[in-house]
């Protein structure tokens, strides 16, 4: 078994809306360094293989065809053999 | 004319279309599960407003992948009309027949108003029985509306003249170009985030969505 983490975040210059209110809280509790918040989403893959380069190469047929939208978001993988 | 209103699990709006096209346009209209696959008696679709599969992953995302929409998409590729409203919209950019994508509105609330439209192009079925530069009051209704597409993206829009609505003073969701609405290059397709099926009644505060319906009704009646 091979667990895949899909990590999803918007593209670079898009405007997160989200993060920015959040930077705002953040500001307000006195963390005044930090200076962007990018929010992204995770999604767990538990994967019935023992080739973790066949797992990868899945993830990256999955986010290519449901798990990420190319136009807005940006992808990475991490990968941990169970 | 023939109506085929699409229902996924998680559609909200699919009895205001129906409704607005039944009893104010005087159409045939049906319902179509999301699991059909047989559509050949509608000549027009229609992706109706909602939570499809409560917006998960991203909204819209897991209805493009139904079995009807394989079928849309057959239909629209032959020249077909359809017509995706607010998460139908969503719907039609997930799915690959609409260019671009949709993003949280900028004030990151659930917006539901009445909103001012501008008429960008009237050489589409959707739009050819109104004026260019016309303003439409249309409800809008949601959270995410924000329509983004890569300026190269958004330059062939404006070259094919595909903007078919904008939005007419504030911008309600921080949309690029203030875009409301668009079409496919062969303008079968149309999405739009405001609801021209909640603006069919003086009660409704506004009956201007009906000259949406009609010049798709008016356009299928000259072919």
């Amino acid at each position: 078994m091979v667990k895949v983490r899909l990590l999803v975040t918007l593209k670079k210059g898009i405007l997160d809306a989200q993060g920015k209110t959040i930077k705002g809280s953040l500001e307000n509790l006195g963390y005044e360094k930090v200076k962007d918040v990018r929010v992204g989403k995770t999604l767990e893959l538990y994967i019935d293989t023992e080739d973790t380069e066949s797992a990868i190469q899945m993830t990256k047929d999955m986010a290519k065809k449901l798990l990420v939208n190319p136009v807005m978001e940006d992808y990475s993988i991490e990968v941990e053999e169970l | 004319m023939k109506f085929g209103v699409v229902v996924f699990p998680g559609s909200t709006c699919e009895k205001d279309c129906y409704y607005a096209l039944k009893e104010t346009l005087k159409q045939q209209v049906r319902y179509i599960w999301h699991t059909e696959t047989h559509i050949s008696d509608i000549d027009c679709i229609v992706l109706p407003g909602g939570f499809s599969y409560g917006d998960y992953l991203r909204a819209g995302a897991i209805s493009a992948q139904s079995p009807v929409m394989k079928e849309v998409k057959a239909f629209a590729n032959d020249g077909n009309l359809v017509i995706g409203i607010c998460n139908g919209f969503q719907i039609l950019l997930e799915s690959g027949l609409l260019p671009g994508a949709m993003g949280i509105n900028r004030s990151l609330k659930f917006t539901c108003k009445m909103q001012r439209l501008v008429v960008e192009n009237t050489d589409t079925p959707f739009t050819h029985t109104l004026k260019k530069g016309e303003i439409l009051n249309i409800p809008i209704a949601h959270k995410e509306g924000n329509y983004y597409i890569p300026q190269e993206g958004l330059n062939k829009l404006r070259r094919n003249e595909q903007i078919v609505f904008r939005y007419y003073g504030e911008n309600p969701n921080g949309s690029v170009d203030n875009i409301a609405g668009i079409v496919n290059e062969s303008r079968n397709v149309f999405g739009l985030m405001p609801h021209p099926e909640r603006a069919i009644s003086p009660l409704l505060g506004s009956t201007d969505g009906i000259k949406v319906w009609k010049s798709v009704i008016e356009w299928k009646a000259g072919r």
